[in-house]
């Protein structure tokens, strides 16, 4: 309807007045919205995104690095490097094992303070702003405050009169750097599904009530439903968000203990620090590509299923 | 509700006593009250020591230039790519929000960078936080435009207004609350950087505050400084929480159209 309208809309005859006559034989939009106003955007976009993303399918197949002044390519080296030590699969296994986690603990989070705070209340407001605190603080700043936390020595283990290293163990430290993950943002997943929330119309509700649906039937049969375009939008971007984590992770374990939190950024900032770029630049690609494999099912998925609901 | 408010209370409280404490009393980071107060002393150690004055003109100078550029660049995209209606423009838009999904190519933007001889500079790294957030304020803005009704664009044509004249008188002045949104975003991401910042700027005088955070606390393990390390942390976070009491109507109503449409 909406683009019929606009089709018959361009086939009027531009009104001849002023320079209209000149104008009149190019199309109306793009006298309207010249693409000018689009173009420095597409040009800064395309010179400090896209072009270093094209370039890193090139470099990761060179020998470039602070040892090399000619830049040579050397075929697959850098990926059979990083796959024999072991560094790509573990990046990719943790990756992929935080953005999981993270997404949880973010969406959990956010998700349960939403339904806790909907009503409109002068209370609430202030709580609101309380718990989205955390998402101004940086996530390097986060990650040393829950150091300090969960340090042997730190308030956690003073409060509780135990003596954990929290943050030594191989298994269990990148679920605790998840869920400090989850605390910082939070905020942010709760204010998307509040938005969500106010979105429901409240005739909705009242007929579930009348109906005689408790509180948890009408979360499952009216609320979630009608979630599903704030739940898309906050698993998306936690998921995707976190892959490309580093922050909390340096700041809480610095890829630690014996590398069982290094994420891929963790491995890159390492690696460059060494002056292996061509290296770095590998494990930037298989990060591209690990996103783009996750990115692209997930969103498709996601959009089908608010279809469906 | 008050586990929710205990998880956020308690690492909050630890910040503001810690960074009130002498160093002898913050070494072992813990929930008592200083029995020395003297947030004064650690406030000017930090900005001495840390030279934190000089990472808040520094994060000043790449920040608000970035945040201006993502904005005004990213309205007029917004604006062609909610009106025009083509395959072209349906495949630039997408090309430009396509920075929300995609990961930046981190090692490579230094090597370009290098060779424009912009590494290490401050327009290089406004470059790149603009190339960067550039998709989130266009998504954003886009969204929103699409819900502004374009009569009001044609009322205004009839009168003989240019399409410059348009959009600075009618659509920037709509675009308040949104702007408010992608503002407080990319301020927060910007402001907080510490990754990109340290490829593009590396240490030296150009340092962020972030960077200077991350400086400060690698010291940590030889110089135990925690009461340096809080009130570091103090002064980054309170421009962010400044500006987000002051916009806060704002952001919530931006957030809200822009992500569940």
């Amino acid at each position: 309807m909406a683009d019929t309208a606009i089709r018959t809309r361009t086939q009027k005859p531009v009104p001849a007045k002023g320079r209209a006559g000149k104008a009149g034989r190019l199309p109306r939009a793009a006298v309207h919205h010249p693409w000018w106003f689009a173009l420095p955007a597409i040009v800064v976009f395309a010179a400090f995104f896209l072009v270093p993303n094209l370039l890193n399918f090139y470099y990761p197949f060179t020998n470039w690095s602070s040892y090399h002044p000619d830049i040579a390519f050397t075929g697959l080296d850098n990926f059979t490097t990083i796959a024999q030590d072991g560094s790509l699969l573990r990046a990719i296994r943790t990756t992929l094992l935080y953005a999981l986690l993270a997404a949880v603990f973010q969406n959990g989070f956010g998700l349960g303070l939403a339904l806790l705070l909907e009503a409109d209340t002068r209370f609430n407001r202030f709580f609101r702003a309380v718990f989205f605190l955390p998402v101004l603080i940086s996530a390097l700043a986060t990650g040393y405050v829950f150091q300090s936390l969960f340090n042997q020595d730190g308030a956690v283990n003073g409060l509780l009169g135990t003596d954990i290293p929290w943050l030594g163990s191989t298994t269990w430290t990148l679920f605790l750097v998840t869920v400090v993950h989850g605390w910082k943002w939070m905020g942010l997943s709760m204010l998307i599904y509040l938005a969500g929330l106010k979105g429901i119309p409240g005739e909705m509700l009242e007929a579930a009530k009348c109906d005689g649906a408790g509180p948890w039937r009408t979360f499952w049969s009216v609320r979630w439903p009608m979630l599903a375009p704030a739940l898309t939008f906050n698993v998306t971007t936690a998921l995707i968000g976190s892959m490309n984590t580093f922050d909390i992770v340096q700041a809480t374990t610095g890829g630690g203990p014996a590398g069982s939190t290094e994420v891929f950024n963790i491995y890159m900032f390492r690696i460059f620090g060494q002056g292996l770029y061509a290296q770095a630049s590998a494990m930037s690609l298989v990060l591209f590509l690990v996103v783009v494999a996750v990115a692209i099912p997930l969103v498709i998925g996601l959009r089908r299923r608010e279809q469906l609901l | 509700m008050l586990l929710a408010g205990l998880a956020v209370g308690v690492p909050l409280w630890l910040v503001a006593v810690t960074s009130a404490k002498p160093q002898a009393e913050a070494i072992t980071p813990n929930l008592d009250l200083p029995r020395h107060w003297q947030p004064g002393s650690n406030y000017e150690e930090a900005v001495s020591q840390g030279e934190m004055l000089h990472g808040f003109l520094n994060s000043l100078l790449v920040v608000v230039p970035s945040v201006a550029l993502v904005l005004i660049l990213g309205a007029g995209a917004a604006w062609v790519f909610a009106r025009r209606k083509s395959k072209l423009v349906a495949a630039a838009y997408a090309l430009c929000i396509s920075g929300l999904l995609l990961p930046p190519a981190v090692i490579t933007v230094v090597m370009e960078l290098r060779q424009l001889g912009l590494a290490g500079t401050r327009p290089g790294m406004i470059a790149v936080y603009t190339g960067m957030y550039l998709s989130t304020s266009v998504f954003f803005m886009t969204g929103f435009i699409r819900a502004i009704p374009v009569e009001l664009e044609e009322a205004a044509r009839m009168d003989g207004a240019s399409p410059l004249r348009i959009f600075r008188q009618i659509i920037l002045p709509l675009l308040r609350p949104v702007i408010a949104t992608a503002t407080i975003m990319v301020m927060l991401y910007a402001w907080s950087d510490v990754f990109y910042a340290f490829f593009v700027l590396g240490g030296g005088d150009r340092a962020t505050l972030p960077l200077n955070l991350y400086k400060v606390a690698s010291a940590q393990l030889y110089l135990n400084n925690w009461h340096l390390v809080f009130a570091y942390v103090v002064v980054m976070s309170l421009p962010m929480v400044a500006i987000f009491l002051v916009a806060q109507r704002k952001i919530v109503s931006g957030i809200t159209s822009g992500a569940v449409k």
